[in-house]
């Protein structure tokens, strides 16, 4: 074939990352494209592959925390506590109630966090560069609070199983609580420059859009799901922890498009920041780690429990025979579940929308890869 | 001041001409490097950043820092480029940029521009050029993205380029000439900056003039976040300085043609003519940095509707309408 036949050939193949600003970390994506009509997409994982759940069969479980940070490192406490969470239902312990709140703090602080990274980047993948900036200053404070209570930024190790390893340093509840009515200011910001914006309306309205049957077809969770109008939050719907005390509403989407998708982020962030107030509120004083043995045997058996993530249901299935290590351990990644829908919902869009689309899936590597 | 550019050519007249020239260059230069350094500046500030400030006082030599920077690069053609083409590309993307500064008027006397009868129409010829500088960059590279790149630029420029010069006959039906000069003097013996008699033009020329410059919300040719970097993906060193260069010296000449056009140009009150003009430019210039940081990016298709649907219809609205302006108000 010599260099004309390909340049008349019509259909192109374009490879998108591993190394593409965009990408969200180094995901590749097979675009087959005619003109800028997208044919087919062929997404390509792994690139950030290490094998935590192979790993895991050789920890105990108190080691296999710090390998949960690293898998949907923007949103490592939630990771923490799904994990923390199975091991303690199989355990059946009981945590102190100091414990409890200061987890749900964190984990909505956490899921604010993640939400407002969600925020920036999605903007920056849509050409607009201040967002991403701003987002990261409330973000700054957050990682800044946890800095405190945990002594990292970004990869916590803070949940143990029975409780949290540091109780908050004096003044740290009080930080928490100066935070609420500066990020409740902000969100009204975000919400008058983002959403009053009919550059980006343009772009994210109607794009991207799948019905509630798809969703559960494709096992979609959290945001990806609610976005289509199905009120599904296992906070709600399989309260864990003790969000059954808390009062705060679930928002859902109409349309399943991406900007439902956007908007549902900016609620959730309202939400959780009326969970984290009434849990200062609430807060009791006492022991922030229960009585668990030195050596944790899981009893031989399969447990498995989900979470509400910031991206989606996170679940840990452990499969133990008793050993202080488990025998297997399967994580649901509710990343790597969404992007299965990525394929589908690319087919015959237009290039443009591409990173509209991808953007709003909401994909964290470390999660996708584990 | 000096008329040579009446004079019969002689070495003399020769030689003023080359100092105009260089001249210029050197104002074009000093403007794209501070103008640089005044968009990070200001994109650092609007951020809650600082912004450069590490080279020189105030960081008042970094721009300075990163061209010798890129002088000092390696010169990489690809192995599959289409060597003489991409080597040509910048050049021919570079220089009607600069050709296209000598018809703007910076002050009140023509001492280093020229003054030609058809300045307006020089600018947009010569804009229209260095699309081909870009188109061929972009086919030369040999790279998908670059591709796509090139030919998004070649598109969107050769679209906006008839709002464009729409907006700019209304200037011209107003003024009664084409030189740039005389469309200043037109607004001072008015008594009015052509900004308020031409509104609904300003609007469409600023729309049509940002996404000529390519800059946010119409920097598709090289959405960071979809096409890498667009037309220039596989530039690097002084090559890919020159596209920055051409794109910066745009945004000067753009400015200077605001200012010129609907600002009054060198015309204001005490301050000397440059300075107004200046000013004038610096706004235009802050203006443009200011969407860069709020704006999110146009969709492709969204571009075209907004040129041909929008753009265009209002661009022959205000035609008519300055027409009948001229005609019945200025006149009778």
């Amino acid at each position: 074939m010599d260099e004309r036949d390909v340049v008349r050939t019509e259909e192109m193949l374009l490879n998108v990352g591993p190394q593409h600003p965009s990408t969200h970390g180094v995901f590749r994506l097979i675009v087959k494209i005619s003109g800028e009509t997208i044919l087919d997409a062929e997404p390509v994982i792994g690139y950030l592959h290490r094998g935590t759940e192979k790993l895991a069969e050789n920890l105990q479980y108190t080691q296999i925390i710090p390998y949960t940070d690293r898998l949907d490192y923007l949103a490592a406490m939630l990771n923490n506590y799904a994990l923390c969470h199975t091991v303690e239902q199989a355990l059946g312990v009981e945590i102190p109630e100091r414990a409890e709140y200061l987890r749900v703090i964190v984990m909505e602080l956490q899921r604010i966090a993640s939400h407002l990274l969600f925020i920036g980047a999605y903007l920056m993948d849509l050409g607009a560069m201040g967002p991403f900036l701003y987002a990261f200053q409330e973000r700054e404070r957050i990682v800044q609070m946890f800095n405190e209570i945990c002594g990292a930024r970004l990869t916590y190790n803070y949940m143990r199983i029975g409780g949290v390893r540091w109780d908050a340093p004096p003044g740290w509840l009080d930080q928490v609580r100066e935070f609420i009515p500066y990020m409740r200011e902000r969100l009204k910001m975000y919400d008058d420059l983002i959403t009053g914006n009919e550059i980006f309306l343009n772009r994210v309205r109607g794009v991207g859009k799948y019905d509630t049957e798809t969703a559960l077809a494709y096992g979609l969770s959290g945001i990806n799901l609610r976005c289509t109008g199905l009120e599904w939050d296992l906070r709600r719907k399989k309260p864990y922890s003790i969000y059954d005390r808390f009062d705060f509403e679930i928002p859902v989407g109409k349309n399943g498009d991406c900007f439902d998708r956007y908007y549902l982020h900016l609620l959730e962030m309202r939400e959780s920041l009326k969970i984290v107030e009434q849990a200062i509120e609430q807060i009791p004083s006492g022991p922030v780690l229960g009585k668990v043995p030195k050596l944790i045997r899981v009893p031989a058996g399969e447990y498995y429990s989900g979470i509400e993530g910031a991206r989606g249901e996170i679940g840990f299935y452990i499969v133990s025979d008793g050993k202080d290590k488990p025998y297997r351990l399967k994580i649901r990644k509710p990343s790597f579940v969404n992007l299965q829908l990525l394929p589908e919902l690319l087919r015959g869009e237009s290039m443009s929308n591409l990173l509209a689309i991808l953007g709003a899936v909401d994909i964290v590597l470390g999660e996708v890869d584990a | 001041m000096w008329q040579w550019q009446t004079q019969p050519l002689t070495w003399s007249t020769f030689l003023a001409m080359l100092i105009g020239t260089v001249v210029i260059l050197l104002l074009a230069l000093g403007v794209v490097t501070y103008g640089i350094l005044a968009e990070r500046k200001v994109l650092g500030w609007m951020q809650g950043r600082i912004g450069p400030n590490r080279v020189g006082p105030f960081g008042l030599l970094q721009t300075v820092a990163d061209v010798l920077k890129l002088f000092i690069k390696e010169d990489v053609v690809p192995a599959a480029a289409d060597r003489p083409l991409f080597l040509l590309a910048p050049v021919l993307a570079f220089v009607p940029a600069f050709m296209a500064l000598a018809v703007i008027p910076f002050s009140m006397q023509h001492i280093f521009t020229a003054g030609i009868g058809t300045g307006l129409l020089y600018y947009l010829a010569l804009s229209a050029l260095t699309i081909h500088g870009v188109m061929l960059g972009g086919w030369a590279s040999n790279n998908k993205y670059s591709l796509i790149g090139g030919m998004r630029s070649a598109a969107q420029m050769l679209s906006y380029e008839v709002p464009l010069g729409l907006s700019l006959v209304g200037v011209a039906l107003l003024a009664g000439s084409l030189n740039l000069n005389d469309v200043v003097r037109a607004q001072q013996h008015l008594g009015l900056w052509f900004i308020i008699p031409q509104f609904l033009g300003f609007c469409v020329f600023i729309v049509a003039a940002t996404a000529e410059l390519n800059r946010t919300p119409f920097d598709l040719p090289e959405a960071e976040s979809e096409l890498v970097a667009g037309y220039h993906t596989e530039y690097s060193g002084f090559r890919w300085a020159f596209f920055m260069l051409t794109e910066y010296v745009y945004l000067f000449a753009m400015a200077g043609l605001t200012a010129t056009l609907f600002l009054g140009g060198w015309s204001g009150p005490w301050l000397p003519g440059w300075l107004w003009f200046a000013l004038k430019a610096a706004a235009f210039f802050f203006f443009q940095f200011w969407l860069r940081n709020t704006m999110p990016r146009i969709r492709a298709d969204q571009l075209m509707t907004l040129c041909w649907k929008v753009l265009l219809p209002l661009g022959l609205v205000n035609l008519v309408l300055t027409a009948v302006l001229k005609a019945v108000l200025l006149k009778g």
